[in-house]
């Protein structure tokens, strides 16, 4: 295929047609970059221009960590993402060793269960768990943003699926070394899934970060607002008018996972298309 | 079994040990999968148990008092005309963003996998929006949309095009958004589909090439697409369900309006829900939602089982 369509003609049509997908792709990124650099006169004129004729980035970051705790946002984000995919890993790990390595009545019903609740979208819940946590005392707290999350179906599965090319051989000989159930998850288990773990934590922590939805139902105050839902609060109270400082606290939220994405493309990418291995 | 050679004593010994580890890997598997199987049933089947039987209730949070309702709140949204709205809204986004992000993720995917030039750098701008923070890119393209200086209208009045204001205008809000939701559909399509191109065995062009399909476009026809179903069905559902759970974009960019042109299935669940603490009706809306959501997985596995027959 490759060696057909290598003319000159046809590498010009492939610069030339993805060239022009990947600026659209790329566009919105470059245009809030370049507004959190701008001061407001120039953000309403007439034209776009790529850089600014004065530069007004530092007041526009200062204004945006100073006017709202857009730090404690950042920090808030890494304190949920964080302790979600600890208790999903907690969880999910010694699961999926269960499910794909030891023979116990109510395996099937187990798996049957990780299998309905892939089907469910997290929203479905939202309802009831706020009811609960209503009832629990725990609205507007940390809590209520991690509880719901503790547990995923999603990587209890996709673990499964990597222990079951595990051979059983390795887990024979370290019971005949002496290891108990526990240890083999996470001395044995666990580095050796390595590939699926960091896949999982990648996606764990895209959705997390990125989340939104949850959150703005469960937390009121500012000062637990994960950073999708401060960047809310901020575009609020400036009421879409002061461009120059929400675009420099899109760019500070966003930050984190475009630079880990660029650091780590393969990891997020493979973690993405393992989920297509069903 | 390695044990058959043993004298009898020691294959007894064996035996009784082998009975003894049978209990404890059924008390270990108990013990590691149990955290996993309570949390599972509280935080995910029982609440979604819970929200069907809620919908046939009349609850109001907060309120001391819950009484059966029967199909009462289905009755209500049926004569209400805004869920026939919405339920239009959403199946039209769902409509122009599924075959939009499907087909240029495809396109994309063959044009990067055509060529080794450039290769890295464009999958990682086409999945760049994947992974960015969709609520701080909505802000963005709100500055894009905007009427005087967006660069949309910019760009669209350079060329002559007609321009609005995109965000306000009720007949264009909804196919606003659904440009966002392409936008950022676009680079999962892609990467799925890169995997499933590398997954066509090499020898099927050439066999094609054998068989006369000569040019691009036969060997696509004969050789590419067909290969490439599984990965299209999964994709497919994988963007629609992902589509279905419009949300963000509304609640910032557009709330709903102008004129409810926007709202959609959980955008009017949160409200009726969150707002409104009409708990039981938006139980309903939830419900709703959740039958298309299950309804895209029983088509896949349907349309799966005939595929696999054929092949």
């Amino acid at each position: 295929m490759r060696t057909r369509s290598s003319g000159l003609g046809f590498q010009l049509f492939r610069h030339g047609v993805l060239g022009l997908g990947a600026i659209l792709m790329l566009a919105p990124f470059v245009i809030m970059v370049s507004v959190s650099l701008k001061p407001s006169g120039e953000i309403f004129a007439p034209e776009f221009a790529l850089l600014p004729k004065q530069w007004h980035a530092w007041q526009n970051y200062s204004d945006a960590f100073t006017r709202q705790p857009l730090a404690r946002y950042i920090l808030n984000g890494f304190i949920v993402t964080g302790a979600i995919f600890t208790c999903q890993l907690l969880t999910a790990l010694p699961c999926a060793y269960a499910l794909a390595k030891l023979r116990w009545r109510g395996r099937e019903t187990m798996f049957l269960l990780v299998l309905l609740g892939l089907l469910i979208p997290p929203q479905v819940t939202a309802i009831p768990l706020y009811i609960l946590l209503w009832q629990l005392g725990l609205l507007n707290t940390y809590a209520a943003i991690i509880l719901p999350s503790t547990i995923s179906v999603f990587g209890i599965f996709l673990l499964r699926q990597f222990f079951l090319t595990v051979p059983d051989d390795l887990i024979n000989a370290a019971r005949l070394d002496g290891l108990g159930e526990f240890a083999i998850v996470w001395c044995i288990m666990m580095p050796t899934a390595m590939p699926a773990v960091v896949a999982f934590g990648v996606l764990s922590l895209v959705w997390n970060w990125n989340e939104f939805f949850w959150p703005l139902v469960v937390i009121q105050s500012e000062h637990l607002a994960t950073p999708p839902l401060g960047v809310v609060f901020f575009a609020s109270a400036e009421a879409g008018t002061n461009y120059g400082p929400l675009m420099a606290a899109a760019t500070a939220i966003t930050a984190p996972l475009v630079i880990a994405f660029l650091a780590a493309q393969r990891w997020f990418i493979d973690g993405v298309t393992m989920t297509a291995v069903k | 079994m390695s044990d058959v050679a043993l004298p009898h004593a020691a294959s007894l010994v064996a035996h009784r040990r082998k009975a003894a580890g049978e209990a404890a890997e059924q008390l270990a598997a108990w013990v590691l999968a149990g955290p996993a199987f309570v949390l599972i049933w509280v935080m995910l089947l029982g609440p979604t148990v819970a929200v069907v039987v809620l919908s046939f209730t009349d609850w109001t949070f907060g309120m001391p008092e819950i009484a059966w309702a029967g199909l009462d709140n289905y009755r209500e949204m049926a004569a209400d005309a805004v869920f026939w709205q919405t339920l239009r809204n959403t199946l039209t986004y769902v409509a122009f963003v599924v075959p939009l992000s499907v087909f240029l993720g495809l396109g994309a995917a063959i044009l990067i996998e055509a060529g080794t030039s450039l290769r890295g750098f464009y999958r990682a701008a086409f999945f760049l929006p994947v992974v960015s923070t969709l609520l701080a890119m909505a802000l963005v393209f709100q500055f894009a949309f905007h009427p005087t200086v967006g660069a949309i209208n910019l760009a669209l009045a350079f060329v002559g095009l007609p321009t609005t204001d995109w965000l306000k205008n009720p007949n264009t809000a909804l196919f606003a958004l659904g440009v966002i939701g392409v936008w950022q559909a676009i680079g999962l399509s892609m990467v799925l589909f890169v995997a499933g191109l590398k997954a066509i065995p090499k020898d099927l062009y050439e066999a094609a090439a054998v068989d006369g399909a000569d040019g691009a476009f036969e060997r696509f026809r004969r050789v590419t697409w067909p290969m490439l179903g599984p990965a299209t069905l999964f994709v497919v559902t994988i963007t629609a369900i992902r589509s279905f759970q419009v949300f963000d974009t509304v609640q910032v960019l557009t709330d709903g309006g102008p004129n409810k042109a926007t709202n959609v299935l959980l955008f009017q669940m949160y409200q009726e829900g969150f707002s409104f603490l009409r708990s039981a009706y938006a139980a309903a809306l939830t419900v709703v939602f959740l039958g298309f959501v299950l309804l895209v997985t029983v088509i896949q596995v349907k349309l799966q089982e005939r595929h696999t027959h054929y092949g």
